[in-house]
């Protein structure tokens, strides 16, 4: 049997609005397990980012229980959520959100420099060379492609050697092809190093290669049936 | 990659509001430079030219203190004149050590001037006891006058560059008509006594027609301990006041601590409105960076992290600005001098404003300090982002 690296039981979350409560998400049970590939899918608005933020420690949950990698970050404070983050966490974006000021080597560094690692540069040029731009490592992300961005953020996510790593539409902004290269490089990661896989994505194709999808709508997990019907 | 470097290229992206922001920081530190060293320049010049007068009391006609001080000090013309008794009397006087009377005039002349818009020029009647009184005016040609009642003259450096006249030349005296012969011409001494033209006492008072008048008496006496009591002996003198060296400096200095107070809260505001630049930078550019942050605190960034990160692009604003406002004010002395100079009632010789690398350390260490308080909001407002909020604000 498989270790879970994800708990949830009954996972809320609510954003207060002036007087109202919204529910993005309401008593989400789940299981995720060690080399998963999951895809979160349901139409706009069903509460995948929420979802992903929330199992990602980006944001507290406001009731339920939240286990990951063995810690109960249910009631989790801050400090503990970015230790989370930083050692065991990685997380890509829907627009890549590279710092422009920095180049690919630089952004892809930026982990490390924040969890205080040594030998840097190594472990960064590695991965770049991973994803395939061992080349562009000095280029600042206004001199690359929609699809090179997002591989930098890859490797960027990685460079920490995280256990689970959390990816937003990340394929979102990207034409077809980059779109299938970026989640080509996903897949290859899951497979060969045995990494959790979690991504929200709007597209069924894609969605079709992960190990389990996980269809919300309004808030819930619900059967594949009840959702397509809106997606 | 370190803190600094990170910093440095945020700054580097909005280039003109940066250099914006460090020029605002660079002329508040370089006017606060500019006003230490005024400070210290005036208390210096004022020092050296009282040291420079050679004498511990000047007695004077009565009058106001403070046009007597800054006559004084710039030799202009007396208003008012005393009887030369009062000389005779004072000088029998046993704690006298030495006593000069001076009689001033000064006469217009409409020619002068390089571009003839016509110039002042100041007539001292003197004594030999002058030379007595402030040992350092040396010859630089020529002599001390052939007789006491002689029709010549002796030059200050200044005046004789200006009058452009050697020994043996003439000068002429347009308001009373008369020429003088230059006997002397004294080496540069840096007090307003340069561009003073000397004639002996006693022609002064025919001349002008001021027989036994004079302007002033200046007084050394043998023990400067009795100076209080001394003085205190002359308020018997009817019709005169004695200015001691210690009233002058406090007298001239009182009267610039206006001047002074007024450049400070304009150097304060300056410096308030530095202030507000900086906060009002850094803010706009965390703000702009929402997205940023967030994505940093995602990655792993602390609260701690981000905040160093903010910090550090004020200080390194305000570092840039303190070295930029210190060079400004050292570059920039000679302009700042004039403009005193063209400003005060009296400004002494000499450097006006005296830079010292102290002033400058003390300004640049304030800007840094400053720099680190006005960064404290921003980079609290930073470091306060969560990062799902950050991140999707702009979504």
């Amino acid at each position: 049997m498989k270790d879970h690296v994800i708990h949830a039981e009954k996972l809320t979350k609510v954003y207060k609005l002036l007087a109202e409560e919204i529910y993005a998400v309401r008593d989400i049970n789940l299981d995720i397990e060690s080399g998963d590939f999951i895809a979160i899918m349901g139409p706009s608005g069903s509460g995948k980012t929420t979802l992903l933020d929330s199992l990602g420690c980006l944001s507290a949950i406001t009731s339920g229980k939240l286990n990951i990698l063995g810690k109960d970050v249910s009631h989790a404070k801050e400090k503990t959520l970015v230790l989370m983050r930083r050692k065991f966490l990685g997380f890509v974006f829907q627009d890549f959100l590279l710092i422009p000021t920095l180049t690919a080597l630089e952004n892809v560094q930026l982990p490390l420099f924040f969890a205080r690692a040594q030998q840097r540069s190594s472990r960064a040029i590695e991965l770049l060379e991973r994803v395939g731009l061992g080349k562009r490592i000095n280029h600042l992300p206004k001199e690359m492609s929609g699809g090179e961005k997002q591989r930098v953020a890859i490797a960027r996510a990685l460079v920490t050697g995280p256990k689970i790593l959390f990816a937003d539409e990340p394929t979102g902004n990207l034409d077809t092809k980059s779109g299938e290269q970026i989640f080509q490089i996903l897949k290859d990661l899951n497979k060969s190093d045995g990494l959790t896989v979690i991504l929200t994505t709007h597209n069924n194709k894609l969605g079709a290669l992960a190990s389990r999808i996980i269809y919300l709508k309004d808030g819930c997990i619900v059967p594949k049936e009840e959702s397509s019907l809106n997606v | 990659m370190k803190t600094i470097s990170i910093a440095y290229k945020n700054l580097k992206r909005k280039k003109i509001r940066t250099v914006l922001t460090i020029g605002a920081v660079a002329v508040a530190v370089a006017v606060l430079v500019s006003l230490f060293g005024f400070d210290a320049g005036y208390q210096q010049g004022l020092s050296n030219d009282i040291d420079k007068l050679g004498y511990h009391l000047l007695v004077t006609a009565k009058g106001c203190p403070y046009e007597a001080a800054t006559l004084m000090l710039s030799g202009g013309g007396g208003l008012r004149y005393m009887e030369d008794a009062v000389y005779n009397r004072i000088a029998k006087d046993p704690r006298v050590d030495k006593i000069m009377p001076e009689l001033v005039s000064s006469v217009y002349n409409q020619e002068g001037g390089p571009d003839k818009r016509g110039t002042f020029a100041l007539y001292m009647g003197i004594e030999k006891s002058y030379l007595d009184l402030k040992p350092w005016a040396k010859f630089k040609s020529g002599g001390w006058f052939s007789s006491l009642d002689a029709d010549e003259v002796i030059i200050g450096y200044e005046a004789a560059e200006l009058e452009q006249r050697l020994v043996g030349d003439q000068i002429f005296v347009p308001k009373i008509n008369k020429v003088l012969t230059v006997k002397g011409i004294f080496e540069r001494t840096g007090t307003q006594d340069d561009g003073m033209i000397f004639i002996p006492l006693a022609t002064a008072q025919r001349i002008f027609n001021l027989p036994g008048k004079l302007t002033g008496i200046g007084i050394k006496l043998k023990d400067i301990q009795q100076i209080n009591e001394f003085e205190e002996s002359l308020y018997n003198e009817p019709g005169i006041q004695v200015v001691s060296l210690a009233q002058v400096r406090g007298t001239i200095l009182n009267l610039v601590a206006s001047a002074r107070a007024m450049a400070n809260s304009v150097a304060l505001i300056a410096i308030f409105i530095a202030v507000l630049g900086v906060t009002n930078t850094i803010l706009m550019s965390v703000f702009e960076r929402t997205r940023e942050i967030g994505v940093m605190k995602a990655l792993g960034a602390s609260a701690a992290d981000i905040f160093k990160i903010i910090w550090t692009e004020t200080t390194l604003i305000c570092v840039f600005g303190g070295l930029f406002g210190v060079t400004l004010a050292s570059l920039g002395t000679s302009i700042v001098e004039k403009i005193i100079r063209h400003t005060l009632p009296y400004a002494p010789s000499g450097k006006l404003v005296l830079i010292k690398p102290e002033f400058m350390l003390i300004a640049f260490l304030a800007t840094v300090v400053m720099g680190l308080l006005s960064g404290i909001y921003p980079a609290l407002r930073a470091s306060k982002m969560r990062p799902v909020e950050a991140i999707r604000s702009g979504e």
